[in-house]
């Protein structure tokens, strides 16, 4: 069932929603990078938030008017204006009054939102009888999803993605040095303000499919997952674009696999799911390599403590490298090195002398600040350097025994 | 001011002024603390929490779904730590990595089950039903002194009063050390207090006034009065304890407002019935908070 939903052959319907999904998942990811990256991903929350009230009132004058009031466009240009009216709310607090962004954030999101619900309780009592159906904007109804619909969110969030990668250079400036930005001539008020106007279409194309409580999380999950597969700022985008888009599709799929799936809530969990795999195995940054990293280390450590005991001939108690030196064929269980184990015990004891010549060298000392006690001081010295160290140390009496 | 107002909108108006207080108070601290998200965060999560609750104890009794809810919290603020630790992603993304997630999968956990046979759907927990909290064995203000019809109030007004005495006593009992932490942390620790209790106190007492408010308001009162009359207040004075005096003040008035203009508001403009109350109450909030931010005494600092 759910490889036929994801070969796109559950349908018309469940064909549009996963390719329109997809597109809004992908527009959605690449651009909530920037915003991620700028560290603002919670004003989206309040932009979306704020899409309530122009929704209702565009119902409203389009019902005026004479028409039914369910046109996807009308409503998408009434949400888009109070967004609009939203973001700049939570900018002229912030700039203008001692308010922090984060209640300035949370101010317009909750506001907005309430008069958002006084103007859909309206809404219900004007249109006693009939459903408005506005109440499936907060949280997405892909159900009986037009074609011209599908178009539209696809195309829009097409279009919101051209506009983000053309401005990926001066948005991303901004995002990583915004004072450096400022010194190349960079309006860095207005870009700001570029990275919320892209924030805010993909809030209002994707309304109709996550909703506006939802939506935050596909601008800014998919972000914080790519982040994890690379450092290159326009890797991240990339990645984070194909994240979302996979994370539409798939949830898209999932949804039309069974009753009672919602899309929206899918696609968000399907993303977390991404985040978490990402979170847990990413090369680089990701938990499972740290811990391994963490490993290796320790073991170098305990493999070096124990070779230079055994050079001493000291017993080595640790039970831990007692463990790695047996597995390394280096010391027999009876704690006698082997023969290899001599040699690289030589090894490290001739490596650990060499590094105190070093520190008492006149011209290579300052090198003795790269020992950190597990690093070869082969990989450090060119041979001639080291044949001069070598020489001192014949020159000294023995350091070690 | 008869006896249709006391069966009708006395408890909501009582109700909707203790939420409004119990959620401005912690507000004030989460406020200067830059921490105002959070009750934004916590009203998201307990949706998942009381969802859970239901399914684990079968129906809508209130102690095990305010249990859930506040079991959904902690658990959210756990998650949110860890991935902001662990991930080392930026607090503000851990904050909607996690939130969103987990309210998504509420809302699903809430489709997947039957819950048709009660009160429970996600439009009831974003705007509440204030409206519906009536005392039906009241016959007047006489009734304030009868304990028959005493025992029939509402059981969330009971619970938010309860509600705002805590938090009051949270307040009161801790000023000078939350006052301190909140300022100047360094400083504090110097002083011995225990800056890391004080700061967790004040977010279990954030999500204690949240859960319970959530139960009887919505999350959308919530999120409202914890910023909106604490951020009202830092643009009228200097001082905390005026700016908690202020918060409480503008919290009252946008409850005891907002219902009024939901409830009898249509009715002036000559409609029929009224709007959401929930709304009307932020919305209030908000207006209050627009005309203080252009014409407070310290808007800018």
């Amino acid at each position: 069932m759910l490889a036929q939903a994801l070969l796109l052959q559950l349908g018309y319907n469940a064909t549009l929603v996963a390719l329109g999904s997809a597109a809004l998942g992908l527009a959605a990811g690449a651009t909530g990078t920037f915003l991620f990256l700028r560290k603002r991903a919670l004003v989206a929350d309040a932009v979306s938030h704020a899409t309530l009230p122009g929704l209702a009132l565009a119902f409203m004058l389009m019902v005026a008017l004479g028409g039914d009031g369910r046109s996807l466009a009308g409503l998408m240009a009434g949400s888009a204006l109070s967004a609009w009216l939203g973001l700049l709310s939570v900018s002229w607090l912030t700039r203008h009054t001692r308010l922090a962004e984060d209640a300035a954030i949370g101010a317009v999101l909750s506001v907005f939102f309430g008069f958002g619900i006084v103007l859909l309780t309206v809404v219900q009592t004007l249109s006693a009888g009939r459903q408005a159906g506005l109440e499936s904007f907060l949280l997405g109804s892909t159900a009986g999803m037009l074609f011209s619909d599908a178009l539209l969110i696809a195309s829009g969030g097409l279009a919101v993605l051209a506009c983000a990668l053309a401005l990926r250079r001066p948005l991303l400036l901004v995002a990583f040095d915004s004072g450096y930005a400022e010194t190349q001539g960079i309006n860095v008020h207005r870009m700001d303000l570029a990275i919320m106007t892209l924030v805010m279409a993909i809030t209002v194309v994707g309304l109709k499919v996550v909703g506006l409580i939802l939506i935050v999380a596909l601008l800014i999950i998919p972000a914080a997952t790519a982040r994890f597969w690379s450092n290159r700022a326009d890797r991240v985008v990339l990645l984070a674009g194909l994240f979302g888009g996979l994370s539409g599709y798939i949830g898209a799929a999932i949804s039309a696999t069974a009753p009672g799936l919602p899309t929206g809530p899918i696609i968000v969990l399907v993303s977390f799911a991404f985040f978490v795999a990402s979170l847990l195995l990413a090369p680089g940054r990701g938990l499972l390599s740290a811990a391994l990293r963490h490993r290796a280390y320790q073991r170098q450590v305990h493999l070096r403590q124990g070779l230079l005991a055994l050079a001493q001939s000291h017993p080595v108690y640790e039970a831990r490298t007692r463990r790695i030196l047996r597995r390394a064929g280096l010391m027999r269980a009876d704690g006698v090195p082997t023969s290899s184990g001599h040699s690289h015990a030589a090894a490290a004891l001739r490596d650990e002398n060499r590094w105190q010549a070093l520190r008492s060298s006149a011209h290579l000392s300052e090198l003795s600040a790269r020992d950190d006690g597990l690093t070869l001081i082969l990989d450090v010295l060119t041979p001639d350097q080291i044949a001069e160290l070598d020489n001192r140390i014949s020159a000294q009496p023995k350091v070690v025994s | 001011m008869g006896a249709e107002f006391v069966i009708l909108s006395l408890a909501p108006l009582l109700i909707g002024t203790f939420a409004a207080v119990a959620c401005a108070l912690p507000g004030n601290f989460l406020l200067l603390r830059r921490q105002s998200l959070i009750g934004d965060a916590i009203s998201h999560v307990v949706l998942p929490g009381i969802v859970v609750a239901f399914l684990v104890t079968g129906h809508s009794t209130t102690w095990p779904m305010m249990l859930g809810a506040a079991g959904a919290a902690l658990v959210s603020v756990v998650l949110i730590e860890t991935i902001r630790r662990l991930g080392r992603v930026d607090a503000g993304a851990a904050m909607g990595v996690i939130f969103t997630s987990m309210f998504a999968a509420g809302v699903l956990l809430l489709e997947q089950s039957d819950t048709s046979s009660v009160h429970l759907d996600v439009e009831h927990a974003l705007y509440g039903n204030l409206e519906s909290l009536i005392w039906l064995e009241a016959s007047g203000w006489g009734s304030l002194l009868d304990p028959v019809a005493l025992r029939a109030l509402p059981p969330e007004l009971t619970r938010m009063a309860l509600t705002l005495l805590v938090v009051s006593l949270f307040t009161w009992g801790f000023w000078r050390p939350l006052k301190l932490a909140t300022f100047d942390e360094g400083f504090a620790r110097t002083l011995g207090i225990p800056v890391q209790l004080i700061s967790l106190g004040l977010v279990v007492t954030a999500a204690i006034a949240a859960v319970a408010a959530f139960d009887a308001v919505g999350s959308i009162i919530v999120i409202a009065m914890f910023i909106c009359p604490p951020a009202t207040a830092r643009m009228m004075t200097n001082r905390l304890a005026a700016q908690i005096w202020w918060s409480v003040a503008f919290a009252v008035l946008s409850a005891v407002l907002g219902y009024v203009l939901a409830g009898y508001g249509p009715l002036w403009f000559g409609g029929s019935n009224a709007v959401s109350a929930a709304g009307m109450i932020a919305t209030v909030s908000g207006l209050m908070l627009a005309v203080v931010a252009a014409i407070g005494p310290h808007r800018t600092a």
